[in-house]
């Protein structure tokens, strides 16, 4: 009997990884359609297909959380590997199935423990020189608008004037990158009550409060 | 024996009756001993023990108190001190014709002895019923006392003897009996008179008053209270007078500890930290009015400093005047106090750490030095009178937050000296360089002695080139030449151009290369001509006039040889130097006091478009002249390079820190990196916070990614 029940086991095993095969062809599939054949990755051209196949702009934010997704490290393109991690865990294998699960991929990476991961993600991913550890101002910006805009408009809207005035940086690092998720989390806005200079906040972001209180008085 | 005894009651009372004789002693001694002897039932030992109690007693009762009882006062002490003085005679007798029962009966039982037994009598009966009264006698003249009244010190010790005596070795009767309530009415006392003193009498008067107050208590403690009274007593008035009206005291307006500073009263001074030493915590306010005095006086200069340029001259040495007396102030006024240093230095701290009048106290304590290190100095002193001024230099560094400022500076200075012969005595430049690093350490100095040690090599090795040229006379260029080779790390950086040198002095040059290389080939040498001097002679059409010039000035002044006419852009070109350079040059050779050149437009200021032409018709007096070129103003120059050795220093501080610790919380890391720091200078935290974040940027430190306060050192 155990030898039955085992062959069983096996049986749905086998069907399963059937099905599952399929799922993989259909996504591979999906994947060469958007390909540049000559490449064989997803180039940016074949992104923005996608986004109009999906029906989501390709600045979307829902776009980087797709790339977080497949953990995607080159800004801008998908290789096979990337595309069937992504793929295969939203479970999605066609196109309406993928537009499909956007919202729920979004819900996913709200959730605080992702989210931490995310935001460093999306550091890291504009990062697309060889030894490139930090990003431009005006990118910064953007990128803080797109990934924490909707959560902490006011404190992204102030920093974001600040960066554009202040002279003393041309570039942010991720450590400061982090510090300001951080001062969005733990700091009491916009009365700043528990900010304290001397603690390890980056030093830009002692500038950034002496600038909001002095403008604020 | 009851005859005996009754004798032994009328001497006491002083009636008529002979002494008593050995023989009477012997006879009543003999019946007690034999009464105590006898077989039982005729022992009579313990009849005789009751007996010898109720002889005291019946004599207490019957003649004793009936005497003190009508008496009152001063009256009722004598009676008291006197029958006191008979009871212990009567002890003293009773015991000896009793002694037989101490020496067994009492032993065997465990009985109190003779002598406490009658002592105990009169506790019992007369202390008991008299002590307060007596007390109160006592504390009523211990007032008038107080009050200026003559009164019996004897009689008052003999009183408060009593309540010593009848403890019988211990000290609660005259404790709780008398003291409790003298230190009571000692505190309504002063407190009375105090409450009065403050309202009427000025700070200095009120704390002679007080003192004398507790000059008085102590002598009072000495002549008839107990010796453990003593600091009680004091305390309580202590309490009464200075604590209770600390305050009020020290701040009046008119006369309180600020005015007493600001007039200089330094007897009163002396006073008020005697007085205010005894009491707890009675000389922080004191010290504290101290420091504010001190900064106002120190703040004051530097404000004096800001209104006028002369002021800002004698800055430094005002504030040793200040120095000094206010040290004087701490040692004599003060005791020396560590509380009193401690103000003086925050004090000192406060007011040579702002900036005076565009420049740091760093900045003119080292243009002091200057003066007085360097010939014909603003300040004309004497050996000895250098040297101690060079000793309050470095008290006064001591103050200063920015060492390395005054480091460098320093170090800028005593280039000049040394470069431009101007020293004028190298031992007060050893001396000084010693004192800094007894102050500052070997480090601080390091540089400097450095400095001082290359110019005495340089001299020898100068002799040593000549000596070449003589040896080798096609090697000479035909111009004298010095050379002072110096070693680049000891010395202020020097701006080195490219001047393109006269061929004349590009000879001088390669002399020099074909002797240096000789012995030091594997040394580089690079040329500082801003540092260099000339002497040439100028072919006036009326004579020759040696002209003292730099080697910057000589340059342009040669080109004259060649040509008859140049704009500025040529001379630009020709000597290939920054504008400028060139203006300086050009304005010091044609616009200032001796115009070598003519300038065409001849006007005050230097202008792209102007020419030049050798003004042959200039003469003077003088047979040589030397012609000033200002120098530079390298303040921000020196700034930006203490600025820039900053940054190095924090860097390497906490990269020594995180390397011993490993992991650290930011503030640990602040806190021990200005620790280290701060024999040097005071970092400022948000460029520390500025190099720990470089240190992550290069991979020296992380920061902990559950922790954002830890940083972790990356080996």
């Amino acid at each position: 009997s155990t030898s039955v029940n085992s062959s069983a086991v096996d049986l749905f095993r086998s069907a399963s990884s059937r099905a599952s095969s399929k799922e993989l062809e259909r996504i591979d599939s999906l994947f060469y359609s958007y390909a540049n054949p000559s490449s064989g990755l997803i180039d940016p051209e074949g992104i923005e297909n996608l986004c109009s196949d999906i029906e989501v702009d390709h600045t979307d934010v829902r776009i980087l959380m797709l790339a977080w997704k497949m953990k995607s490290e080159k800004q801008g393109y998908f290789n096979l590997d990337e595309w069937r991690t992504g793929l295969k865990s939203l479970r999605a294998d066609t196109v309406s199935k993928l537009k499909k699960a956007l919202p729920d991929l979004e819900k996913e990476v709200r959730r605080p423990s992702n989210f931490v991961d995310f935001y460093s993600y999306a550091f890291r991913y504009c990062l697309t020189e060889e030894k490139q550890k930090s990003i431009d101002i005006e990118s910064i910006c953007e990128l803080l608008d797109l990934v924490l805009g909707s959560q902490f408009h006011s404190q992204v809207n102030a920093f974001v004037d600040y960066l554009k005035i202040q002279t003393d940086y041309k570039v942010i690092n991720m450590d400061q990158w982090m510090g300001f998720f951080r001062f969005c989390n733990e700091i009491s806005y916009p009365d700043l009550i528990n900010y304290d200079s001397e603690l390890a906040w980056p030093l830009i972001l002692d500038n950034f409060v002496e600038w909001l209180q002095a403008k604020q008085n | 024996m009851q005859k005996g005894i009754t004798k032994l009651k009328n001497i006491l009372e002083g009636l008529p009756e002979p002494q008593f004789s050995s023989e009477d002693y012997m006879m009543l001694y003999t019946t007690i001993y034999n009464m105590c002897t006898q077989r039982f039932p005729n022992d009579y030992s313990h009849q005789l023990y009751d007996k010898y109690r109720e002889s005291f007693e019946e004599y207490i009762i019957s003649s004793v108190l009936p005497s003190l009882r009508d008496k009152h006062d001063e009256f009722l002490l004598r009676e008291l001190v006197e029958r006191w003085a008979n009871h212990k005679v009567m002890v003293r007798w009773l015991s000896r014709f009793f002694y037989y029962l101490d020496r067994y009966f009492i032993a065997r039982r465990s009985l109190p002895s003779l002598h406490t037994v009658g002592l105990t009598c009169f506790r019992d009966l007369v202390y008991r019923e008299l002590n307060a009264k007596v007390r109160d006698a006592v504390i009523s003249l211990i007032d008038k006392e107080r009050e200026g009244e003559q009164i019996d010190r004897a009689l008052l010790k003999n009183a408060l003897d009593i309540f010593v005596e009848i403890g019988m070795g211990e000290m609660d009767c005259y404790e709780n009996d008398f003291e409790v309530a003298m230190l009571k009415d000692t505190a309504a006392y002063y407190s009375r008179k105090a409450s009065n003193w403050i309202l009427e009498d000025s700070c200095p008067d009120y704390m002679l008053k007080a003192e004398d107050c507790l000059r008085r208590e102590k002598d009072r403690v000495s002549h008839y209270l107990h010796s453990s009274s003593e600091s009680k007593l004091l305390e309580k008035a202590q309490h009464e007078l200075l604590s209770a009206y600390c305050t009020q005291l020290l701040e009046k307006e008119h006369s309180g500890c600020h005015a007493l500073l600001r007039d200089d009263k330094v007897d009163d001074l002396s006073r008020m930290f005697r007085l205010f030493s005894k009491i707890p915590r009675g000389l922080e306010p004191v010290s504290n009015t101290f420091k504010q005095h001190v900064t106002a006086q120190g703040t004051a200069l530097v404000k004096q400093a800001e209104d006028a340029a002369s002021n800002k001259k004698v800055f430094i040495r005002k504030v040793m005047v200040l120095h000094d007396k206010y040290m004087a102030y701490v040692d004599n006024c003060f005791q020396n106090h560590t509380l009193f240093h401690k103000a003086l230095k925050e004090a000192f701290e406060v007011f040579c750490n702002k900036s005076v009048a565009g420049s740091s106290s760093a900045e003119l304590l080292s243009t002091f030095c200057d003066n007085i290190l360097k010939k014909g100095g603003s300040e004309k002193l004497s050996d000895e009178a250098i040297e101690e001024t060079l000793e309050k230099v470095v008290k006064l560094l001591a103050y200063i937050s920015d060492k390395d400022l005054f480091a460098e500076f320093y170090r800028k200075k005593l280039a000049r000296r040394l470069l431009f012969d101007k020293s004028a005595n190298d031992d007060h430049e050893r001396s000084i360089l010693t004192k800094l690093k007894q102050q500052c350490g070997g480090q601080f100095t390091s540089k400097m002695e450095g400095m001082v040690k290359d110019l005495a090599m340089a001299r020898e090795n100068q002799s040593n080139f000549e000596e070449y040229l003589c040896n080798n006379p096609q090697a000479h260029p035909g111009i004298d030449l010095t050379v002072t080779v110096l070693t680049t790390g000891y010395w202020p950086s020097y701006k080195s151009f490219d001047l393109n040198l006269p061929a004349e002095m590009v000879n001088c040059v390669e002399s020099f290369k074909g002797f240096y290389h000789i012995k030091e080939n594997h040394k580089k040498l690079t040329w500082i001509y801003s540092l260099g001097t000339c002497n040439i002679n100028g072919k006036f059409e009326s004579k020759t006039i040696e002209l003292i010039v730099t080697t910057y000035q000589a340059s342009v002044l040669l080109l004259f040889n060649i040509f008859e006419q140049l704009c500025y852009s040529e001379i630009k070109t020709q000597l290939n130097l920054g504008d400028e350079d060139i203006v300086r040059l050009l304005h010091s050779l044609s616009c200032a006091k001796y115009k070598i050149l003519n300038k065409e437009p001849n006007t005050k200021t230097i202008s792209p478009t102007d020419h030049f032409t050798f003004n042959l018709k200039f003469t003077d007096k003088m047979r040589r002249i030397k012609i000033p070129l200002p120098p530079v103003d390298d303040k921000k120059k020196v700034i930006k390079d203490v600025d820039k050795d900053r940054r190095y220093a924090i860097d390497a501080s906490i990269v020594r820190i995180m390397k011993s610790r490993k992991v650290l919380s930011h503030q640990q890391l602040v806190l021990e990196c200005v620790e280290q720091l701060s024999r040097m200078f005071k970092p400022d935290f948000k460029i520390i916070k500025k190099r720990i974040e470089d240190l992550i940027a290069r991979d020296y430190l992380e920061r902990d990614t559950d922790n954002p306060t830890l940083f972790r050192y990356l080996a």
